[in-house]
């Protein structure tokens, strides 16, 4: 209080932030990437342990034997896949009622807005399988999942096989206090979408599914197997859901204290972890982690069948064998094992996982950060935008004297109107990014040589464009803008994109701060009076598709698989077909985010840099 | 100016018309910063399902606004939309009459004191014109009526719009002069929401103001124009309880309304201080705390009064303002309420203003953004959202006192003159400590 209303030495701090403005934006721009690259260093990180107590101190004991069998029944399974050309619907149910189980089926039916040439499938019709082991110790009020999606070709008949295996075995123990849900999907995410629409009532993306006939208790936690091999070199363990949300860390801490127990190679983002922290490559593995992770999360999508769970706070991860030249090697009982040891770990649980943090990055298993030592790094690149606000009004404004005028009255009927003007036609550009894609698909497919999904992106990269050479001439015409008019509209826009960044942060960070990344250095550099051509190209860069172009590129290399630019290109146009389904399948918020709100927003900073 | 202030009129009811039609409304009246237990509209609609089947309303613990408001609602159902719509109309248009004629006597004081040479040379630069003052009153009608807070209050059908109305009406009839009519709408503020009770000491030294009778405790025209207020307001909220306990044949509605606002039984989130404290707090804690909280809200009133003793009608904002952020269940359309003085006090550093604006915008976009992410994702607890309504309060608190102080500032220069010497003669500046 003292600070703030001193009038000297208020004056004192204006004049500082006023003359050191662009020094101290600098300052924190390169302060808020340090600060996010040194989240990876290892000493500067938090190292993973047990919060829940009930799964921590209390020792299970794991005895699966019977992982050929399991993959014996893997291969039945799969000949009768190859047989039925699709989900071997009797055969599951037959081969899961002798196993013990209630079996139900669920049909679900959906056709997509527009074709994905990725899974190659539009009008899509499948059946769930799931058998309910009920648990023999307690009122079946609770459950758990394990769930192994049945996909076309060879891909992970081990997952099912050891799917069986265990409910076999889970049958013969007499401790289970949880029901177990033995769950096998079909076309992936909207077989698992089905199924938990159907299991919690709910019906948000209108999808077509009939009404399951078996219930077990609510669900506490879900795994999902993905195996595509007789033996595998290591697990890797995939926690990022819909929408950026992850489980709780606990789920994670479990995974990686049964692989050290039972001595499995783990990995995360298909990275084994390094001990050499304090090498170079170390450290550069250690942040290719991360920023897989960061890249992941951004992007918004569910990276594994675990991911729409989420939605129901239910704690969900996905455990994929990878198979790579290696020797070392594990085989299918040990799988069974460790999946039994985590089972009986959450069968365990007295109430929900909640002990340990939901909002973390991992540069390694072993290790995490938390919200409070990632969050500066956004911290410091929102406090640019502040800094730059608070740079505007005060030239806005009367600087404070001591005469007590009130300043001139900013917002003078003029500038309401050369304010409103640019924000509600650039907000109307975003909403055609929003709708016309989809809507103008089959207008675009009877002119154009083009498939529909090619119409879909390509109407969105149009749109996009168009955008650009439209609102910059909007607010000459009807009146004079008043001088500084554009001032008036930075100041809007970037207190505008610091609430928005803010709110994004939060919700998922990995997406706030790479749009913040980008995004900061133009609100804070641009104004009419730059170079205009030089300008244009450097937004042009940092505007959110080329942020998302650059994103794919080094997401490829930090994968270590390098593209080339065209097939580079090609991935891109793929990934912004698939951001737009994610939207309409699963509700996925990115797409309507750039849409409506991020993208209308860098136009008001493309409509300041043209201002006449 | 009629003009204007009907095309002003004729927006607010266009919007607000247009939200109650869009699916906004039902996503609205669900949001907690809107609607609190005491005036959600789907409590109204239950109490008003009770009473139809002869139950008394306040069975069930559902329903806690007053016997009057389900009344009225009884014949209003049907038409609850416009009743709220008429409702903001009201409130706008008595702020809008009473800041008229508030500027007409700041005037004639202003004149008599020129006249008098009582204000030093160099602050006529302070001195208010006509020509600024003018369209002071529209602002206020204009700020109240498309208030982001106001509108949203309005279209979850808040009965907290009813409230504002009336003490609006109150604010009218104080400032015309009207003792009667004042007095029967203080009491019909308070049997609302007790709170308004504070409001009491302002109207009295502004009528006493305004019938030239020194606030002088050995006086007896003061104890008697005293005693004749307390008899119509006493009298008038005596006559309001009477008439709801005929109304509804019980007393049930005194513990269910009164004892619901003082001893916040529902600890429902809201952007207020009390739920977390409460929730969190040991029961044999609880009393002394409850008092300790809801102490907040009258306290202030004796040093507010002798200060402000001067300026009656500053002082009835600043109560306002002092409710809306220590009730105890507190919603943005109590805040809008007290916002409205804002426009016309003489404005404080415009840094100040930006930071606390910018804050009061950030906690309104992080408010359903942190609710999604405690209640709906599971991965935000309670802190985080409370957190937000702590920074939210201390932005309004400092918005109060930076008026406060900038109202006093401009008080001292208008006695002291406005250039002031230090006894060095080195120019001086006022701190506030």
């Amino acid at each position: 209080m003292g600070l703030l209303s001193d009038p000297n030495r208020r004056r004192a701090l204006i004049s500082l932030l006023t003359r050191l403005n662009a020094p101290i934006c600098v300052v924190c721009y390169m302060a808020g990437v340090a600060w996010f690259m040194g989240l990876a260093f290892e000493p500067f990180t938090l190292r993973t342990y047990m919060s829940e107590n009930a799964m921590g101190s209390t020792m299970v004991e794991e005895r699966f034997p019977a992982g050929e069998r399991a993959l014996g029944t893997g291969r039945e399974f799969s000949a009768h896949k190859k047989k039925a050309g699709g989900m071997p619907v009797d055969w599951l149910v037959k081969t899961m009622q002798s196993r013990g189980l209630e079996v139900f089926t669920q049909r679900f039916s959906r056709r997509l807005p527009f074709p994905d040439e990725d899974k190659e499938r539009y009008m899509v019709k499948g059946t769930n399988v799931y058998g309910i082991l009920r648990a023999p110790r307690a009122p079946r009020t609770e459950a758990l999942v394990l769930s192994a999606p049945c996909s076309p070709g060879d891909d992970n008949n081990q997952a099912v096989g050891v799917l069986l295996g265990l409910a076999q075995y889970f049958r013969n123990q007499v401790f289970w206090a949880k029901d177990i849900i033995f769950l096998v999907n079909e076309h992936d995410l909207i077989g698992m979408q089905a199924w938990l629409e159907g299991y919690h009532h709910t019906n948000t993306t209108g999808m077509d599914w009939s009404p399951l006939q078996g219930r077990g208790g609510s669900i506490q936690a879900a795994l999902s197997l993905e195996l595509s091999s007789d033996v595998v070199t290591s697990l890797d363990l995939v926690l990022e859901g819909l929408n950026g949300q992850l489980p709780n860390l606990d789920l994670a801490n479990l995974f990686y204290a049964f692989c050290q127990k039972i001595g499995v190679l783990c990995t995360t983002q298909g990275k084994l972890q390094r001990n050499d922290w304090d090498s170079v490559s170390g450290y550069s593995h250690a942040v290719q982690t991360m920023m897989l992770m960061v890249m992941k999360q951004a992007s918004g999508r569910p990276w594994g069948d675990h991911g729409l769970f989420l939605r129901y706070h239910i704690e969900a991860a996905t455990i994929k064998g990878i198979n790579s030249f290696r020797q070392y090697k594990t085989d299918a009982t040990t799988i069974g094992r460790l999946l039994e040891g985590m089972y009986r770990k959450l069968n365990n649980l007295l109430e929900r996982l909640h002990q340990s943090y939901f909002f973390y990055l991992m540069p390694s298993l072993s290790h995490f950060v938390s919200i409070g030592y990632y969050m500066p790094a956004f911290g410091l690149l929102a406090l640019i935008l502040l800094l730059r606000a608070l740079d505007l009004w005060i030239q806005l404004a009367t600087p404070p004297t001591f005469n007590l005028n009130p300043p001139p009255s900013q917002m003078s009927s003029p500038g309401v109107l050369s304010v409103l003007t640019p924000l509600v036609i650039s907000h109307l550009t975003g909403v055609a990014l929003y709708t016309l894609p989809i809507h103008f698909q089959e207008i675009a497919v009877e002119h154009f040589p083009v498939s529909e999904t090619e119409a879909v992106v390509l109407t969105a990269i149009a749109v996009y464009t168009a955008g650009l050479a439209l609102p910059h001439n909007t607010h000459r015409g009807l009146f004079v803008p008043p001088f500084n008019g554009w001032k008036v509209l930075k100041l809007v826009a970037v207190l505008y994109l610091a609430v928005l960044l803010g709110c994004t942060a939060l919700i998922n960070f990995s997406l706030g701060f790479i749009l913040a990344l980008t995004l900061v250095p133009v609100a804070a550099f641009v104004t009419p009076d730059v170079p205009k051509a030089l300008s244009a190209f450097i937004m042009v860069i940092l505007s959110p598709a080329c942020t998302l172009l650059f994103s794919v590129f080094l997401f490829q290399e930090l994968q270590e698989m390098p593209v080339s630019f065209l097939d580079g290109w090609m991935l891109y146009l793929s990934v912004i077909s698939q951001g737009i389904l994610d939207h309409a399948l699963y509700g996925s918020l990115v797409y309507p985010l750039v849409a409506l709100l991020v993208y209308p927003c860098w136009l008001l900073f493309w409509n300041i840099l043209f201002w006449k | 100016m009629a003009a204007p202030l009907t095309l002003l009129l004729l927006v607010a009811v266009t919007v607000r018309a247009a939200l109650y039609r869009s699916s906004l409304a039902d996503l609205i009246s669900e949001r907690v910063e809107v609607v609190s237990p005491l005036t959600a509209w789907k409590r109204v609609v239950e109490g008003l399902a009770l009473l139809d089947l002869g139950v008394s309303p306040y069975s069930g613990d559902v329903f806690h606004e007053t016997p009057l408001i389900i009344y009225l609602f009884h014949f209003l159902v049907d038409y609850a939309e416009i009743t709220f719509m008429l409702a903001d109309v009201i409130t706008a248009v008595a702020l809008y009459l009473s800041v008229k004629d508030y500027n007409k006597q700041v005037f004639r004081k202003q004149k008599y004191a020129l006249e008098a040479d009582r204000y030093p040379l160099d602050c006529l630069e302070l001195i208010r014109s006509p020509k600024e003052m003018q369209y002071i009153p529209l602002k206020v009608a204009m700020f109240y009526l498309l208030n982001p807070f106001t509108i949203l209050s309005c279209v979850a059908k808040s009965t907290c719009g009813l409230n504002n109305a009336v003490i609006a009406l109150f604010v009218l009839s104080t400032i015309k002069g009207n003792v009667l009519l004042s007095a029967i709408f203080l009491s019909l503020a308070t049997y609302q929401s007790i709170y308004p009770l504070t409001l009491c000491a302002a109207a009295l030294l502004y009528l006493l103001q305004r019938q030239y009778i020194p606030v002088n405790l050995r006086r007896f025209s003061f104890w008697w124009f005293v005693a004749q207020y307390a008899f119509m307001y006493l009298g008038s909220l005596f006559v309001i309880v009477g008439l709801s306990f005929f109304l509804l044949g019980s007393w049930d509605f005194l513990p269910s309304v009164y004892g619901f606002i003082l001893s916040v039984p529902d600890l429902t989130p809201n952007i207020g201080l009390f739920w977390y404290f409460f929730a969190e707090m040991f029961e044999h804690f609880r009393l002394f705390f409850l008092c300790v909280f809801q102490i907040n809200v009258f306290f202030y009133t004796v040093p507010l009064s002798i200060k402000l003793k001067e300026h009656p009608v500053f002082l009835i904002f600043m109560q306002l303002a002092v409710i809306s952020i220590f009730k105890s269940y507190p919603t943005v359309g109590d805040i809008a309420a007290s916002f409205i003085k804002h426009h016309k006090a003489s404005s404080a550093s415009s840094l100040n203003i930006f930071l606390v604006s910018c804050v009061l915008l950030a906690c309104s976009a992080l408010f359903p953004v942190l609710w999604h992410l405690w209640i709906y994702a599971g991965s935000a607890n309670s802190n985080f959202y409370y957190a937000i309504t702590l920074l939210f309060n201390v932005a309004q608190i400092l918005l109060v006192s930076d008026y406060f102080y900038a109202f006093l500032r401009r008080e001292h220069h208008l006695s002291h003159g406005l250039y002031l010497k230090r006894k060095d003669g080195s120019e001086a500046t006022l701190v506030l400590k």
